[in-house]
Order: structure tokens, then sequence, then C-alpha cells
């Protein structure tokens, strides 16, 4: 049946347009690698004049996987501004929507978009090495992947309206209540969402322990890690303080998320749009961290939920209590979390005022500030925004989450490429290698540079001299 | 990615057509022999994206601007009230949270910022798909069409400006 070729741009397994660049000896072996970001929006200076309450749905459109992440950031700095504080029942539908948005986000990530290099290989052949090759390879597996998106997303839905760019959260609270049958759907579908979790976890687990040698030698560093927390040093995804570790897990700052331009700062490089935040005290580079699954668990003592927590409990003896410093063990960390957000779904809709109708805080006590944080699926969100007396902004500031790991990426790149590219031959599977050191942070280019739709990786080997000497291309 | 919101429908489309490179495959480029169908999301707004929709039209035989930034520019051309420049100088000088001294990145390899414009403004599209982004019942409804060699009439419920 099959009759035509469809082929859709934008291109590849992840969510932007990153171009890596290969530096290589005489010797055919790497000198250096580095990726860089070739988009660029500008929503921060567009914003301005907009007023603070349009922002929910305005940045939103920053990002195609995570707009919840974008409407929420905006909502909870909407509600700074305005000194509007919503009632518990409205925090607690925003953080379900939230949930919702880590499964679904998350559950791709791993079944469909990274999925693919692990459960069919680094070098299985590029026109199967997809959702398209697993539809193929296990159909079964496929389904449950594409349900567990579904429930994600659906919750997402039933709350906002809409699965993607939802119309719900509101400075001061939310515009919609949940309705018991609505709230009853949901939980329905919870069984299945953690049996495919779990699954997911087995895979990983049994991936692991045939591939320790990868796991071992692809991209291993330390950084510092940083994250929303509980008080207790729990994971936390929707609000709270802001912690940061180092490597050896020591705590070196703990600080309300409004204060964060005390403590980080963002560097320029010429070569690309994407900046490099790091911890201001420690200077760049030596002060970079890294956020998302992989550095949450690394803050993260307990989990407060029980079937995740045991899972944190495995995941913490990988390094005997360290901070777990294997890239590749971000997929692990993910499905670890979307199994939290599973289940913290589950006790939010039990929560016997999920259902109140007192969703809105109508009094307002204006401030003109407002900073607005919390942990998208792939790190910790930042929306500053300044208003003058009408509600008119002055000032906007977004700090998105893949731009904190983008030293770790980099540096990813130029590991991974030093370990598995070698010459003279260079095959496709070596550079996919390099490809997955990116994937693995689930970077989403389009947020962190806020730009137009989503592109390819490019990349590109250069010869000692620095002429091109092959670029990855796959047709 | 809005693709993966068809939700079980992927396995029909994977079905009637050979998906070939997208943000969910790994082939990098429409093949170099030509596609029967494009699509294109996103709006045009540096050098890089006007190669790619060049590129796309040269090698696809039907057109397909899928989302309100291809089809007309969306939110992102906003950016076209306030320029480049200010919107460069604003993200890389002037921001509260960069380092002091920040420039904005220059190096050549990097793509140059442009005007936002719709897709057709670039090159000529023959289906263009509205909405903020469109349902997948439109998504799937437009490529099953086009894989079957129909062409797809977006009215009623299938039309949203949304
Ligand atoms: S979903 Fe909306 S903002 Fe995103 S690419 Fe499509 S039309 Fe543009």
């Amino acid at each position: 049946m099959t009759a035509q070729k469809i082929t859709i741009e934008p291109v590849t397994r992840i969510e932007g347009h990153a171009k890596v660049t290969i530096h290589m000896k005489e010797d055919n072996t790497v000198d250096h690698a580095y990726m860089h970001v070739n988009e660029f929006r500008g929503f921060e200076k567009f914003c301005e004049g907009r007023l603070y309450f349009e922002m929910p749905q305005i940045t939103a459109r920053i990002c195609g996987i995570c707009p919840v992440s974008h409407h929420l950031a905006a909502a909870k700095a909407g509600d700074a501004i305005t000194g509007q504080t919503p009632p518990r029942p409205a925090n607690l539908l925003r953080e379900l929507m939230h949930m919702g948005q880590v499964i679904q986000s998350h559950g791709m990530h791993f079944f469909e978009l990274a999925g693919p290099d692990l459960l069919l290989g680094f070098d299985a052949a590029p026109e199967i090495r997809s959702v398209v090759g697993l539809i193929g390879a296990n159909p079964e597996l496929t389904i449950k992947a594409v349900n567990l998106r579904k429930f994600g997303q659906e919750i997402i839905k039933t709350l906002g309206g809409r699965r993607l760019h939802p119309v719900f959260a509101v400075p001061g609270g939310v515009n919609k209540a949940l309705t018991k049958a609505e709230r009853d759907n949901i939980l329905t579908g919870a069984d299945a969402a953690i049996e495919t979790l779990q699954l997911g976890l087995k895979i990983m687990k049994d991936w692991a322990e045939k591939n320790m040698e990868d796991i071992k030698k692809f991209a291993v560093f330390p950084t510092g890690y940083f994250g929303l927390t509980t008080p207790e040093n729990g994971l936390e995804l929707y609000n709270g303080d802001i912690r940061l570790i180092d490597s050896q897990g020591v705590e070196m700052e703990r600080f309300q998320a409004a204060n964060y331009l005390d403590y980080i700062q963002e560097h320029v490089e010429p070569w690309s749009y994407l900046k490099f935040p790091f911890y201001k005290k420690m200077g760049y580079p030596g002060g970079v961290y890294r956020v998302g699954p992989l550095g949450r668990l690394n803050l993260a003592q307990k989990i407060d939920t029980p079937l995740a927590n045991e899972e944190l409990k495995i995941f913490k003896s990988l390094n005997s209590g360290k901070p777990v410093e294997n890239t590749l063990y971000y997929h692990y960390a993910r499905l670890i979390e979307a199994l939290f957000a599973v289940e913290r779904a589950c006790m939010l809709c039990e929560d016997p005022d999920i259902l109140s109708t007192e969703i809105l805080n109508t009094r307002k006590n204006y401030t003109g500030h407002g900073v607005g944080v919390l942990e998208a699926p792939r790190g910790t969100l930042i929306h500053d925004y300044t208003a003058d007396e009408n509600g008119k902004l002055l000032k906007v500031n977004l700090i998105v989450s893949t731009g904190h790991n983008n030293w770790a990426m980099s540096n990813a790149v130029d590991s991974v490429a030093k370990t598995y590219v070698k010459g003279p031959q260079i095959h496709e599977g070596m550079l996919n290698r390099v490809e997955a050191a990116i994937r693995a942070y689930d970077p989403c280019l389009s947020c962190s540079t806020h730009a137009v739709g989503q592109m390819p990786i490019q990349v590109e080997v250069l010869n000692p001299d620095g002429s091109l000497r092959q670029t990855l291309t796959r047709d | 990615m809005s693709l993966l919101d068809m939700d079980e429908r992927i396995l029909k489309i994977v079905e009637l057509a050979d998906l070939r490179s997208s943000p969910i495959t790994d082939l990098k480029e429409p093949d170099e022999s030509g596609v029967d169908v494009g699509v294109l999301e996103g709006g045009i707004n540096n050098s890089a994206n006007e190669e790619v929709a060049r590129k796309m039209r040269s090698r696809a035989k039907i057109l397909v601007a899928l989302g309100d930034c291809a089809v007309f520019g969306g939110v992102p051309a906003m950016r076209n009230f306030c320029g480049v420049e200010a919107a460069l100088q604003r993200a890389y000088v002037d921001a509260e949270s960069n380092e002091p001294g920040s420039e904005i990145p220059n190096d050549p390899e990097l793509a140059t910022m442009t005007k936002t414009r719709a897709i057709h403004e670039v090159v000529p599209v023959d289906y263009n798909v509205p909405g903020c982004p469109p349902d997948a019942d439109v998504i799937f409804y437009v490529l099953s069409e086009l894989a079957q060699g129909r062409k797809p009439e977006l009215k009623n419920n299938l039309l949203h400006w949304d």
C-alpha cells in the first residue's frame, strides 16, 4: 500500500535547529567538536508593550512540545505582577495540567524520539531508526507509547480545551473548574500509563545492562545540578525554592526562585544563538550545571510518591548516592519522573479540593513585577516581567530550560565525538552517536532560542586545515 | 511534532505513505529524487529557513504549509514590529541576566536573521492549513487525502483559525 512519499520538514528527533561541527586531526581522530544553535526569535523584545495577561497565550507559542510550561510560568509571573495569589484549588489544577505535560513530553521522548536508538540500535539504518521503524518492529509497544502520550495530552485538553496551546491559567488562578466526570475519566487511564512506564523502565534497565560499556564511556562528566526542590529536598516540578548542588552532591545554594539574578548569569558565545547560563560565584565555565531529569534526580533526596520513590532508590545506587554523571542515564531519569508525574496526577485528582469551583482570586495588590518559575520537562524555566502601572510590559527576560544545559550538550558532543568518531572511514552510526549525545538532553531548541519551527541537527566534519570533509546527510 | 497528536492514526499514515524526513524520523532532507508531498511548519525568519523552504519546494510536487506560522507568520511575526536589530540587542546585550560586555553572536557560520515571513511569501504553496496548531483531525485529513492522491478541501469543521 506504500503509494506516496511524504516529506515533512523539520527534521530529526529533537525539537529545534542545531548544528554540530567536528574538527578532525591529521591522524584521523577528533580534535574538538561543538554544537551551535542557529535560531533566534526575539520574544523578549517583541513582547514589550503587550499586556501582562496576554503572556500565557503568547509565550506558549515559543514551544510546540511543552507550551504548557510557558503558559503556566507566564501565569505565575502574572500572579506576582498583580499580587493575586491563586486559591489552593487553582494551584492544584495548574499542577495537574503540568503533570499531563510532563507525562506526554517524557513519554514521547523516551519511546518515540530517543527510544529508537535504544530499541533499534545506534547503527540501525536511518530509514527505520525512528518511530516508523518502531511501528514495524514492535507495534504493540508503539501503541502503548502512543496511548501514554495521549493520556498526558488528554489531561491538558480536559483542563484547557486543547492539547497544544491551551487556554486555562490566568493571573490569579484558572478559568475553568474540573468536573467529577472529567476527574474520574483521568483516573481511569492512570493504571495503563503506569504499566507502560514500568515497561519502559524495564526496557531501559535491560538495555543498560547490555550496554554498560557505552554508558560508562558516553559523555560522563562532572557538573553542578540545579532545579526546584520541596522543603525536604524532594522532587518538585511546579513550586518551591531553587537548589544548586556541586558535582559531589553538596548544597551550594538554596534560594527563592524570584531572586535568580543574584545567583546565575548568562554567557554569550559569538558562534551560537543559545546563551550559556552559569552559577555567578564560580564564573563561566567553572560554574556550569545541568538541569532536567538527570539534574533533578541528582538533587532529589526522595520522591513523594511510592512507586517513583522506589525507582529513585535504585537510581541513587548507580553511583553510590553521589550524583549520576552519565549522559545516557538522562533517559532513565526521564522515565522515573514520568512515573512520578502519573502518580502525582492521581494524588491531585484525589485531593478533596480538586473539584472546588474556587479557582480565581480577583483581589489585586498590584506590584508591577513578577517572576514565574517552574520545572519544565527539560529543566528550570524562568519568566521575568516588569510592567508599568497600566499593565503594559516594559521588560521581559526569559531563561529557558534547554539553555541551562547548553554547555553540557556541547561538552557531551565533544566527548562522544572523541570517543566514537575515528577515520579514515567515518560512518553514519558514529555520527548518530554524536547526535544521540544531544538527544539525551531532549533539547527543545525552538524553545531555547525561541526559534521558528524545528529543524535538523546538521553534522559537519572538518579537516585539520578547516576545509569541509563530510556533512551528514541522509538521503 | 503535532504529527504525533494523530495518536494511533499515525500508524495509518505510515501505512498509506512512506514517511521520509520529518521531526520524528531520521532522514535529514527530502529525497533528492523528489517526494510527492512536502510539509513545512513554521514561518521563515532567517537565511537558513529560506534555504530549507527552497529545497523543499524544488523537491516536492505538492507543498503544504502547516500551521499559522507557516500560513501567515503567526506569533513570531510580531518581531517585525520591533525589527531584528532591536530584538538581538535586547536578548544578547541588554538582558538583565547577561554577563556584562556580552555581544550579539556574529559568527559567519550562523544564519542571518531576516524579517519573519509566511512560506508563500518565499515560495509558492499548494495548500495552506491554518490553526495554531491545526487540529490533529485536520492534519490527518490533509495527509491521508494527499497520500491517496486526492485533493483535500478544508471547510466547515476542518477550518479553524486558532
Ligand atoms: S503550533 Fe502555532 S506557534 Fe507553533 S509552529 Fe504551529 S502555528 Fe506556529
